[in-house]
């Protein structure tokens, strides 16, 4: 019942507009590169410097003055241009970049969105998320609806630190997809074989029609 | 007067004191200043303020130093890399300030530029923006970041010619160039030194007014996260 991290990917890779330059997260928005529908074309920024990123290299070929935000090995494409840090982060400062594609530990109805850091645990730092979440233009969050326990994710307020604040505008998570409007959270869609009633009965927040 | 030094310890000479600040290219390990900061571990100076997006991996880049405890606080985006950083910041060793990636590259960018604030809507609601001047501007909200002005910057750039101008390669550019404008004095390491007139000057990625010291070396460039895809089979 409900999407796979695949399946979730494949949603999101919907969202995209031919044209766009769009950012991908670290986990599974990096999966959403595999769905990007035929005769859709967007560029993939990376954050530490590079437009037009390309896959992942064959063996033998890697070069380590050529990675991802997330310190993997990757390739340039025909198109790729490479800029330093300040620039990177102009253009998604600047509203520059259509639509990031973001995990999440928590989004509240007010799109508020959580996923940098736990209190007590471990604290590695928000990389380019807060920049992100501020700047680009749309704001899409995958991740799964509930915690291991059976908890919602999709809730009233966040209760952990957040990385912005109103700043998101749609949630996909395994159990369906839901827009953040004046109120509260729309649905509009169900995973495949998720009734409405379970979708709601898994979420927190409040859901407006 | 030569801008061009035989060693990383000859371009450090009279450049490091105690308690001193340094800004330090690179992303990960790409692009890292690798030998300038064995330098700086060979020289010893102590209670050193960094800002460097990433704080190196256990025995490499800027983890060297943290191993030798040169380092008294660290400014950055993301450190998670490094198993000694979390247990001198757990212990209360060391200090750090975490940086928005964005908002640290444009402190550093700001600060060469002498710019000494600026409003930014990253951190807007976070605790990042704990304690710093809100501001509207057309009815949205923004927070005033300072830059950054350092000590010492350490930077590794691809090829230098000897006035100093840079061209970088690739993705190892990333926090470079804003870093090498936010010092006082600007250390670059190379991959090569060319002649001067063989970068076409419509090809310099940084030029040489920021540059004051070079060095040429050898890099051992450590990849971070080897990730490859197999070949199809034709």
């Amino acid at each position: 019942m409900g999407w796979d991290r695949n399946q979730m990917a494949a949603r999101a890779a919907q969202e995209l507009q031919d044209g766009w330059y769009v950012n991908l997260g670290i986990g599974i928005p990096t999966l959403v590169s595999n769905y990007i529908p035929d005769g859709v074309n967007v560029t993939l920024q990376s954050e530490n410097g590079m437009l037009g990123m390309g896959p992942f290299p064959y063996e033998g070929e890697e070069d380590p003055d050529l990675i991802n935000a997330g310190k993997q090995t990757i390739t340039e494409l025909p198109q790729t241009a490479f800029f330093d840090s300040a620039q990177s982060f102009a253009m998604i400062r600047g509203g520059k970049i259509a639509m990031a594609i973001l995990g999440g530990m928590e989004v509240s109805e007010k799109g508020d969105l959580a996923n940098w850091m736990v209190p007590g645990k471990l604290v590695k730092g928000m990389g380019g998320a807060m920049d992100l979440v501020a700047g680009v233009g749309r704001v899409v969050v995958v991740m799964d609806h509930t915690s291991k326990h059976g908890d919602s994710k999709v809730l009233k307020d966040c209760t952990l630190p957040l990385t912005g604040k109103g700043v998101v505008n749609r949630i996909i998570t395994n159990l369906g997809v839901l827009d953040v409007v004046p109120g509260g959270l729309k649905i509009v869609e169900c995973a495949d074989g998720v009734t409405e009633d379970e979708l709601r009965k898994a979420t927190e927040a409040t859901i407006v029609n | 007067m030569s801008k061009v030094y035989a060693s990383a310890t000859e371009a450090l000479d009279g450049l490091l004191f105690d308690g001193m600040t340094i800004a330090a290219g690179g992303f990960g390990l790409c692009g890292i200043p690798e030998l300038l900061i064995a330098a700086i571990r060979e020289a010893g100076t102590k209670d050193i303020t960094i800002a460097s997006n990433n704080c190196g991996v256990d025995g490499f880049g800027l983890g060297v130093l943290l191993e030798s405890r040169q380092i008294r606080k660290m400014i950055s985006s993301y450190v998670g890399e490094n198993a000694e950083f979390m247990r001198q910041y757990l212990s209360g060793e060391l200090e750090l300030e975490f940086n928005p990636q964005g908002t640290l590259a444009e402190r550093m960018r700001a600060g060469g530029a002498g710019i000494p604030g600026f409003y930014t809507a990253t951190g807007v609601g976070t605790v990042i923006a704990e304690g710093k001047d809100h501001k509207d501007f057309n009815g949205k909200t923004y927070i005033l970041e300072t830059g950054l002005v350092m000590d010492l910057s350490i930077v590794k750039a691809w090829k230098a010619d000897p006035s100093g101008n840079l061209v970088f390669r690739k993705t190892a550019r990333n926090f470079n160039p804003p870093a090498a404008t936010c010092g006082k004095i600007c250390v670059v390491e190379v991959e090569e030194i060319v002649p001067l007139g063989s970068i076409d000057p419509d090809h310099i990625h940084l030029p040489g007014i920021y540059v004051h010291r070079i060095i040429q070396g050898q890099h051992e460039k450590r990849i971070e996260q080897r990730t490859v895809r197999k070949r199809e089979a034709v």
